[in-house]
């Protein structure tokens, strides 16, 4: 078993980011009610969620996600002032595991609320696209063959491109 | 002194979470990664045949960068979150 980096960190710098690293699995529509229930000001809430899959051609039993404590917080609160830069955002949530996860658990939640669905829709999408390409998570998959480091795609690099 | 981090394969490979790096004067990030290259086999496999990303205190730099004493130096392969 690789080092796990324990414990619960989160910080909350704009009062509007949301930002936590959990070592534990987590409830999506949690983090979801919890923007229903803070915002009355915007029209749009998208949310995105990521999970661990299982697929029959290529077999997961678990997954690692190791990150860099202190950068890994620093780096979303920097993809999400870049967000902001370009639209008019209300909340933003993002959560992201840590340690181990098992097929359907939650890897990431992101959740978005502005004035305007168009608004809301492509920050989650910038949001994720950023995340993918400069947060320092690594996973690393236990199959039945053995376990591997996902290499990094350069499908995530392009789709951060576009932007 | 700076103090260099090592994440994913690398950490796993080189059997290193951490280590110190005495510094006399300012070196590139360059510079660092063919010093590291040379401590053996595992080593030059890691930072001069394959990808490594570097953050200096904690944000993503190139091999450009100049290192000063009491920076902290993570190296690490691309990220491969969300």
């Amino acid at each position: 078993m690789p080092d796990s980096p324990s414990g619960e960190t989160s910080a909350t710098a704009p009062a509007n980011n949301h930002i936590q690293i959990l070592d534990r699995a987590f409830e999506p529509s949690a983090m979801y009610q919890a923007m229903l229930a803070t915002d009355v000001h915007h029209g749009a809430l998208v949310t995105f969620t990521g999970m661990v899959r299982d697929l029959a051609a290529k077999p997961v039993n678990a997954m690692f996600l190791e990150h860099y404590p202190g950068m890994t917080e620093r780096a979303l609160e920097d993809i999400i002032a870049k967000a902001r830069t370009r639209w008019v955002l209300g909340q933003v949530s993002i959560s992201h595991r840590v340690g181990m996860l098992y097929p359907g658990e939650p890897i990431v939640f992101v959740g978005v609320t502005s004035t305007h669905r168009r608004e809301a829709f492509e920050a989650c999408q910038f949001l994720m696209d950023f995340l993918k390409m400069d947060a320092p998570f690594w996973k690393k998959e236990f199959t039945p063959d053995g376990e591997r480091w996902v290499a990094a795609k350069s499908s995530d690099c392009e789709a951060a491109k576009r932007w | 002194m700076i103090k260099i981090l090592l994440f994913a394969q690398l950490r796993e490979v080189l059997k290193c979470h951490r280590l110190e790096f005495p510094l006399s004067t300012p070196l590139s990030v360059a510079e660092l990664k063919s010093q590291l290259a040379g401590r053996g086999d595992l080593w030059h496999l890691m930072f001069a045949e394959q990808e490594v990303l570097v953050a200096v205190n904690q944000v993503m730099r190139d091999n450009e960068t100049m290192l000063v004493s009491g920076d902290e130096v993570a190296f690490f392969p691309p990220v491969t979150g969300g």
